[in-house]
């Protein structure tokens, strides 16, 4: 056999620099926050948790209180107390930020990331029966989609954070207690899924027709082997894309929900969170919301390039894009011919 | 049309029954703690928790409950029991103020996504577009919410060009007005203008080399005029379709938070608020509500839509 589609694909985005320099950026902020422990124990001394209000530092020499009496906190000292209060205090708790940085954006990476996985995992399952099964399963799952989208995310979130955020979830079997990750993670999961089932939805109705799964279903093959052995092969550029991208559409929406306080639970930070508590300081110590929100663009803006382009290299011709905010998508998804 | 019309708003109620089911499973059923504790919010003694499970028939079966909720919130009778305020009052006191700031962005929006896509388009390849689809792919990469809280900080306290906050009635002051609303127009737009300019831009490159394209450019007519009468025009229809979508949910999405860090006192802020407090009820009615203008609104651009396009009405590329 020669070079495979995985092996054209991967050539192709190898000779992306901006892709690559995405994919660099997105490491780099990986690193910075599973440093987190190491930073935190080794270097700053102190948890994320950790307050020290009436504490005082020594920076270059100079003793300095780290929140002073009018509630302001120590800015950032950068190396000046070995690494302490590197990026200065939180708040008025005096909460190490360089430490809450990092742990902050392990939380929110692993809620964004999840959920992400979990809109994917819905998204597939749904596509691969409406697409399969076809007729009324198809309409009713169609149908579905179509409801969610009169709910603009955002809103969505909210609702069913604000429901949920005394006494947690129980739907059948499955109960999660309030202030757990599992809870904004399901959340934005959720109201993910519509938007990355529709489109792939489309693609595998546009598989079903085609001969190679003629000639499976006439050769006795069953359904759930036609669906993951002959359908969802078929679909794994796509998935890849619409997961790079839902990724960062989850750690926007994590962002906006801890914003309002029924994302990530206090004292926990996460990006979000940190931009929160930051705001009501924003006239004193302007850098507590900028650095969060820019570790979160950051972040973000890595992952929707890295997504572009792993659509171009895996799929020069697909059209796939994912417009969450915008409520729309594009329906004409070309599938490549066999 | 008039059948196309009358199917469309059957089709519409069916949807806006079924939101409301959903609203109603969200706030009453699936959370795991007594409904009428919750709905009371932080002020809620014994007397209150049991009128309101009376009022809203929590100890009643689901769907007699779904009817008490439903007549609750469609006859006004919907309150916040954390502060005793009317919810209906209030969101309607809120709705100048989100539709100044939805519309005023979405002219924005618009106006800049289309220049910007078109520029991108026509230098594709060159320094324009790649400064441009840089900007266009920040734009969607940030926080809206934190995009109006920087420009708060730099443009209404570090240098002083704009007012901190505040809302002022159209009818008032016009060029107040404005002034007040240009860094929330500007934080909501952010998003979309990237959006927009990404799509048109794909959509044109599209389009540069379609047939009708290349035999308008064969008649010797000039590039400028081939770009904008035979490409941006066909490209701009996807877009046109998009914008009913977008500003119904920028009314009940982005405009949120925009609201909250800008202090417009509009719907958004007043569900933020409610948020921040877990007051139930006003949270409900906002969502509810903001859902039904998103079905609405949709509807009314399909209508819209089926008027201009004949094919849409006789469903020969039903959407």
């Amino acid at each position: 056999m020669s070079r495979g589609p995985a092996a054209l694909a991967w050539r192709r985005l190898r000779g992306n620099r901006v892709a690559l320099a995405a994919a660099v950026l997105f490491a780099l902020i990986v690193a910075f926050c599973l440093a987190a422990p190491l930073w935190s124990s080794g270097v700053a001394g102190t948890g994320p948790n950790e307050p020290h209000t009436v504490e005082k530092i020594v920076v270059d020499g100079q003793e300095r209180e780290v929140v002073s009496p009018d509630g302001t906190p120590i800015g950032p000292v950068w190396l000046g107390a070995s690494g302490k209060f590197f990026l200065g205090a939180d708040g008025r708790l005096g909460r190490d930020e360089m430490v809450r940085l990092m742990y902050g954006g392990r939380t929110s990476l692993i809620v964004g990331l999840s959920a992400a996985l979990l809109a994917t995992l819905l998204a597939v399952a749904a596509a691969l029966l409406a697409g399969y099964y076809r007729g009324k399963v198809d309409a009713a799952i169609a149908r579905g989609l179509d409801l969610a989208w009169s709910f603009p995310v955002l809103l969505l979130g909210i609702a069913l954070g604000s429901a949920l955020a005394v006494g947690g979830l129980k739907l059948g079997p499955v109960e999660i207690e309030s202030g757990s990750l599992l809870l904004p993670i399901l959340i934005i999961g959720l109201a993910y899924t519509p938007y990355v089932a529709r489109p792939l939805r489309g693609e595998v109705l546009a598989l079903r027709e085609q001969e190679f799964v003629e000639a499976a279903v006439s050769q006795g093959t069953g359904p759930a082997r036609l669906m993951l052995r002959e359908l969802l092969p078929n679909l794994w550029s796509t998935i890849v894309v619409f997961f790079t991208l839902v990724a960062a559409q989850s750690l926007l929406l994590e962002a906006a929900l801890s914003f309002v306080g029924i994302g990530v639970q206090a004292p926990d930070p996460s990006w979000g969170a940190m931009i929160s508590s930051g705001f009501a300081l924003i006239y004193t110590s302007p850098l507590l919301t900028v650095l969060p929100g820019l570790m979160i663009l950051l972040t973000v803006l890595s992952l929707n390039v890295l997504g572009d382009a792993l659509r171009d290299a895996l799929d020069p011709r697909s059209q796939a894009q994912l417009e969450i905010h915008t409520g729309s998508y594009e329906p004409e998804l070309e599938v490549a011919a066999p | 049309m008039t059948r196309f019309v009358l199917k469309r708003l059957a089709g519409m109620a069916l949807v806006l029954f079924a939101v409301s089911v959903i609203v109603f499973l969200i706030f009453n059923v699936i959370p795991n703690s007594d409904p009428a504790q919750r709905m009371a919010g932080k002020n809620a003694t014994p007397q209150l928790v049991e009128a309101i499970t009376e009022e809203w028939g929590f100890d009643e079966p689901l769907p007699v409950q779904y009817a008490k909720t439903m007549k609750l919130i469609f006859t006004g009778g919907l309150v916040s029991y954390s502060d005793g305020t009317d919810v209906d009052e209030r969101i309607l006191e809120g709705i100048p103020a989100t539709l100044s700031l939805a519309i005023g962005a979405a002219v924005i929006w618009v106006v800049l996504g289309i220049a910007f896509g078109y520029l991108a388009a026509v230098r594709a390849g060159r320094f324009t577009d790649r400064a441009l689809t840089v900007l266009a792919t920040i734009g969607i990469s940030m926080p809206v919410f934190w995009l109006g809280a920087v420009l708060l900080y730099f443009l209404t306290y570090e240098v002083e060009l704009f007012p901190n906050g505040g809302y002022v009635p159209l009818t008032e002051d016009p060029l107040d007005w404005a002034y007040h609303l240009v860094l929330p127009w500007v934080t909501v737009a952010a998003l979309y203008v990237g959006l927009y300019s990404r799509a048109l831009r794909a959509n044109m490159l599209d389009a540069m080399h379609a047939d009708h394209v290349e035999a308008a450019r064969a008649k010797g007519l000039p590039e400028g005029q081939v770009m904008r009468r035979h490409v941006l025009r066909n490209s701009l229809i996807p877009t046109v379709t998009l914008f009913g979508l977008d500003f119904g949910a920028a009314v009940g999405g982005s405009a949120l938070l925009t609201e909250t860090i800008f202090s417009l006192h509009g719907v958004g802020q007043y569900a933020i608020e409610s948020t921040l407090g877990l007051d139930l009820p006003p949270i409900m009615g906002v969502t509810l509500y903001a859902a039904f203008f998103v079905v609405l609104f949709n509807a009314l651009v399909d209508i819209a839509y089926a008027y201009l396009d004949p094919r849409v009405r006789l469903g020969s590329s039903a959407p």
